[in-house]
């Protein structure tokens, strides 16, 4: 239960955030990410203050044996630096840039009564499907 | 364009060296949420991640998380109605949708998005997450530098 509340309460923080630092619109993130015209670096620092916040959290974190709410941090799997993390991003990256949102901030829009985040959200849950299949298939073989 | 606060009835409108207010104390909130989440539950805030793997096995954290958002986002528009804008022309149907599968398809080979990786990811100290927004970040400005001109998206 206080699990359940922590994560809402997380989300509500987040998404405020994402309003808040102007990220949840889309030509915001493009005048940050478009060097051929009016350059803003709003969006460095967005990213700059949060990581900020979170590299400070995160040390503090190290030095508790367990979550305020749970027994135990979940073990976060060790992977590699390798060919589908540079692929992954680098789609994404492309997608990013293309019409100016990630998950977050497309999730977000769709309190904004911004209409077209419903056609972006439906095409990313399509192109996550592919994904996991394309994987689950290549690992088949 | 930007998105703007009226400078003349909100100090968050400032600006320093070219950054405004409002964008750094909106980054320290995501900052915080992630910390929170993680002190809490010990779960990383990662958006994609706890996206799809909520569509996948559920888990009812990971869905109040989902709806928070909205609604976090919701109340900040209800408080900063000036902020609530979108200032770039529709992309159009077509970009929408490459643009949703490639983000939806790459964070999923990628593990993970601009929260999972850049903001928890860096704020760990990864040196995976560090390569993941260095190629996001390159591949997004030459897109919508290069590729989205060529293309003759609305700009």
């Amino acid at each position: 239960m206080k699990s359940n509340l922590a994560a809402l309460a997380a989300g509500l923080l987040f998404g405020f955030g994402l309003m808040l630092s102007g990220m949840s619109n889309p030509g915001e993130v493009l005048s940050f990410l478009d060097w051929s015209g009016v350059w803003s670096p709003d969006l460095m620092g967005v990213l700059g203050s949060a990581v900020l916040v979170s590299v400070i959290g995160f040390q503090l974190a190290r030095r508790r044996k367990r979550p305020w709410f749970e027994d135990e941090f979940p073990a976060l799997p060790k992977k590699p630096i390798d060919r589908s993390l540079l692929i992954g991003n680098l789609l994404f990256g492309i997608g990013w840039g293309l019409a100016g949102y990630c998950p977050g901030p497309a999730l977000a829009g769709l309190a904004l009564g911004n209409n077209e985040v419903l056609i972006f959200l439906v095409a990313m849950l399509a192109g996550g499907y592919l994904q996991q299949g394309w994987a689950r298939k290549r690992s088949d073989r | 364009m930007l998105t703007e606060l009226d400078p003349s009835s909100h100090w968050l409108a400032g600006q320093v060296a070219g950054i405004h207010l409002f964008t750094l104390a909106g980054g320290m909130v995501i900052g915080a949420a992630a910390v929170f989440l993680y002190h809490a539950i010990g779960r990383i805030a990662g958006i994609s991640g706890i996206f799809f793997t909520g569509m996948k096995e559920g888990g009812v954290w990971r869905w109040l998380f989902l709806v928070g958002i909205v609604l976090g986002a919701g109340l900040g528009a209800h408080l900063f109605p000036t902020l609530n804008i979108v200032t770039r022309p529709n992309p159009g149907f077509w970009i929408l949708v490459s643009s949703g599968l490639l983000v939806g398809w790459g964070t999923r080979q990628g593990g993970g998005c601009t929260s999972g990786h850049g903001v928890c990811g860096l704020g760990r100290l990864s040196p995976r997450s560090l390569v993941a927004v260095l190629v996001f970040m390159a591949a997004g400005v030459f897109t919508a530098s290069v590729l989205r001109h060529w293309l003759g998206v609305p700009a």
